[in-house]
């Protein structure tokens, strides 16, 4: 249906995330780098606008309380698809 | 804990499936040098590491390695998807139809299962993150394997970019190690195992 539209937002939100675990896995062995420590704070702000907008389109991508808020009486996370069917 | 995301760390895609090819790419699922070996062995080694940065680096690249795990698992799904008992005869994983039919399992390119031999934990640290880059760089040679048998551009990408990952692990494995071997030297004892170390201090 609208697959392609939630690909390409899908898209952005792996980009933004693949900076922040480079970044994260980076920063386990250099803690002390004050630039990279910027760009994840950087990252992890521009990840949550994107998870956002996403999530309005899609439904929550995380569960267990980090996601999956409803508004509408409506258990979304069990919508499909599923990660390997996109 | 851990949690969920629901969605995939790098897409996952192919141009067509691919029985042979998925019967190859298995083993990077539940063969020795695959996500699932990855994930458990840097998961498990966390709880005799001496310091912080190393467990929470194994913490870490462990979590990943099961977001890797699920990119495989991905490939071969759609590499199989639709496939019937004739394609997978043809394909040489008859095996595979006859006790999975289109599921998943853990093996290896052969057929052989996956067992916890693949992975150890000796409890030392220069012991086990030198067993870890040792790991990274026998996915990687995997990957380079798999990259070199197939045609389809789109199944490449996705290895190409888990074979990449291989690469910085490697690299972080390395720092970790040096970060060891600093903490051993600069550390008021003589190296005797990380819990008597912590209790004499
Ligand atoms: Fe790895």
């Amino acid at each position: 249906m609208n697959c392609e539209k939630q690909v390409a937002m899908l898209r952005r939100v792996q980009e933004m995330e693949f900076v922040a675990i480079e970044l994260n896995l980076y920063l386990d062995t250099h803690p002390c780098d004050t630039e990279a420590i910027n760009d994840y704070n950087c990252a992890v702000e521009r990840l949550r606008v994107l998870v956002q907008e996403y999530e309005e389109e899609f439904g929550p991508l995380m569960h267990f309380g980090h996601g999956g808020f409803s508004q509408k009486n409506e258990w979304q996370w069990i919508q499909g698809p599923w990660p390997w069917e996109i | 804990m851990w949690i969920y995301e629901k969605k995939m760390e790098h897409p996952v895609r192919v141009c067509r499936p691919d029985v042979k090819f998925a019967k190859m790419v298995i083993t990077q699922y539940g063969g020795p040098d695959g996500e699932l070996s990855a994930s458990l062995r840097y998961l498990n080694q966390r709880y005799s590491m001496p310091t912080d940065r190393i467990k929470a680096l194994l913490t870490d690249i462990g979590t990943e390695e099961l977001a890797h795990m699920e990119m495989i698992a991905g490939l071969v799904f759609k590499l199989t998807d639709g496939a019937t008992c004739e394609d997978f005869k043809e394909a040489g994983w008859e095996g595979q139809y006859t006790q999975h039919d289109n599921g998943l399992f853990w093996t290896d390119a052969n057929g052989v299962p996956w067992t916890a031999k693949y992975i150890a934990c000796l409890g030392d640290p220069i012991t086990d993150l030198t067993e870890d880059m040792a790991a990274e760089q026998k996915a990687r040679s995997t990957y380079e394997h798999l990259i070199a048998c197939t045609d389809d551009e789109l199944a490449k990408d996705t290895l190409r970019w888990l074979w990449q990952r291989e690469v910085v692990h490697f690299q972080r494995f390395g720092e970790a190690l040096n970060d060891v071997q600093e903490w051993m030297a600069t550390s008021k004892h003589m190296w005797c195992g990380c819990d008597r170390e912590k209790k004499e201090e």
